[in-house]
């Protein structure tokens, strides 16, 4: 009886087998699915509207051509005094986790830096509003980059602790052996042999922040003119993608899709350029 | 000079690691500072009650909790599932380039703006929605309570649609990794008393990395939580709790999001200020434990 029931019991397996390869590669298909839809149709509506007057001019009432300009610059000055306050701050706390012996304090630290990444960026735009907007009396471009500077913090510092972490502990010893400072081995010797993987962390942190809307609704707000004061409020492409696209108007709507080709080209090159960096090093 | 720089150096970095727990705790203070009125004036009747009405002033934060927990589970089983599917592909059917840039290609998706998703979102798979994809669920699945109604497109189902394809990378990325971190000499111990492929993925690498996984699962479904911009453009925004997931509805997020620029008086600003706590909260709970889990797992210390 066992020899009759023995091939059964084999062909059930190797059918089991076969049907689970099958069903995983399927559901691979279907992962990658989503990323032809989206790429597809932001490219197939948004490369007609890509001229050379969607970067020269600024937003403009519906049925007058317009482009968004303004918004570039504000969304370029926004993220970079975001990366001014967080590049020195992250790299600090990423220093301070790979370098310093501070026992439970440093997995703490590790911990909250997790943490803090993970809270949502909407509340992230509610405290940069209590501490920034209500104090300043309004809504502005400053306000907006604090809120941005938030969510990079906890990026820059975690590449920066893995990059840290990376190098060889013989590297700190040389420098240690010719006398050097705790600082100048931190600074001089061990950030510079380092500097790829903290850079690719600041980049992704930056092209993270640079298509986040919901941080901005009520800290930078949004600007329908040229406005490049920090005190004041200012236009950003994600603020200007969302106003666009929940408007009737189909020069705004058409405007909505190229700035979203725009965003997802920039996000694509910088997560390109930091994959063959982080490639090239192994 | 080199020792004062040395002590500028030394206050720089404990400045900035002492900047993570300050900000956590503002983060609480000021969040329940703000939402002070709103507590005192609701209590935890806040969390159950059931009507936003700004005009009569009456704030219940249930049907933004009820939004929030139905389209992030979906996403979660929807993104799960395929995610977990697609992660043990990479992991034991493919190798070398095809196994990294189809993980590449993966995580492509994690780079695109939340906005981008939303305008996708509103535009094609809205329409989509409702001209073919729920009167199709209406046609045959009519007989559940959840897929009743008037097909709207935008919705509970838009909105878990939209979040499964988000936090899809995330989940499937980290369960990758946690899968590659299972040691091969357990793999290969089975294979040779003769497992099949299936059998020991199913028997030993999956239970094996299980802490990990539910990490990776616990991870995304915290994104799909905090998630704002992409759910607010497809749920309809409208604070109701339906049995059906083609009824509109709204999030924590979302209604913080549209609300708080017109939120014309203390208690509306405060009401709105406690959902951000409450979500708040929920994430750093998930966070928090997710981790833990992940952190665990990838170090192989304890199960």
């Amino acid at each position: 009886m066992d020899a009759e029931r023995k091939p059964a019991l084999r062909l059930s397996r190797l059918i089991w087998n076969h049907a689970f390869t099958g069903l995983t590669g399927l559901l691979l298909m279907l992962a990658v699915l989503p990323l032809f839809l989206v790429f597809g149709y932001v490219i197939y509506k948004g490369l007609p509207g890509l001229n050379l007057q969607f970067f020269t001019l600024p937003t403009t009432p519906t049925g007058i051509p317009g482009g968004m300009s303004n918004a570039i610059v504000g969304s370029l000055e926004i993220v970079g005094v975001a990366s001014l306050i967080s590049i020195p701050l992250g790299i600090g706390a990423g220093i301070f986790m790979s370098e310093i012996r501070a026992g439970w304090f440093k997995s703490f630290a590790r911990f909250l830096t997790d943490v803090l990444s993970g809270v949502p960026s909407i509340v992230v735009g509610l405290l940069a509003y209590a501490i920034v907007v209500k104090p300043m009396g309004g809504f502005s471009g400053i306000s907006g980059s604090v809120a941005l500077a938030i969510l990079m913090i906890p990026v820059i510092a975690r590449a920066t602790d893995q990059a840290l972490q990376q190098v060889p502990v013989s590297i700190r010893e040389g420098g240690w052996a010719v006398g050097a400072r705790q600082a100048q081995v931190w600074l001089r010797i061990v950030l510079p042999t380092a500097i790829g993987g903290v850079v690719t962390g600041f980049l992704l942190a930056f092209s993270r922040v640079l298509g986040e809307t919901a941080p901005l609704l009520f800290t930078a707000f949004g600007n329908q003119f040229w406005a490049t004061n920090m005190m004041q409020p200012v236009a950003a492409v994600p603020l200007q993608i969302f106003e666009y696209a929940l408007s009737p108007y189909s020069d705004w709507q058409q405007e909505a899709w190229t700035g979203s080709l725009v965003l997802v080209i920039i996000a694509l090159i910088i997560n390109l350029i930091t994959r063959l960096w982080v490639a090239k090093k192994r | 000079m080199s020792l004062l720089r040395d002590k500028t150096a030394q206050v720089w970095i404990w400045a900035s690691v002492l900047l993570l727990p300050l900000l956590i705790v503002l983060f609480l203070i000021m969040q329940g500072n703000q939402s002070a009125d709103s507590i005192a004036r609701f209590g935890w009747g806040f969390l159950l009650g059931t009507t936003w009405d700004p005009v009569h002033q009456i704030f219940g934060g249930l049907p933004f909790l009820f939004g929030t927990v139905v389209t992030s589970l979906f996403s979660l089983v929807a993104a799960g599932v395929i995610g977990l599917g697609a992660a043990v592909f990479l992991t034991f059917y493919s190798r070398g380039r095809v196994r990294s840039s189809l993980g590449v290609l993966i995580e492509l998706l994690a780079a695109i703006p939340s906005v981008v998703y939303g305008l996708w979102g509103l535009y094609v798979m809205v329409p989509w929605l409702q001209g073919v994809g729920e009167p199709f669920l209406a046609r045959n699945f009519g007989f559940l309570p959840f897929f009743r109604g008037a097909s709207l497109g935008v919705g509970y189902l838009a909105g878990g649609l939209i979040l499964s394809i988000m936090i899809l990378p995330t989940i499937t990325a980290m369960a990758r990794d946690v899968l590659l971190a299972v040691p091969r000499e357990i793999h290969e111990g089975a294979l040779a008393i003769g497992a099949t492929k299936f059998e020991v993925i199913r028997v030993i690498s999956l239970p094996f990395a299980r802490s990990g996984i539910i990490g990776a699962l616990m991870l995304g479904f915290g994104r799909a939580v905090s998630e704002t911009i992409a759910v607010t453009m497809v749920i309809g925004n409208r604070p109701q709790i339906s049995s059906s997931m083609f009824a509109p509805g709204y999030t924590l997020a979302s209604v913080i999001a549209n609300e708080f620029t017109e939120a014309t008086y203390q208690l509306y600003i405060s009401a709105l200020n406690e959902i951000g706590l409450v979500l708040l909260l929920l994430t750093a709970l998930f966070y928090g434990v997710a981790r833990l889990l992940v952190w665990r797992s990838t170090r192989g210390v304890g199960m």
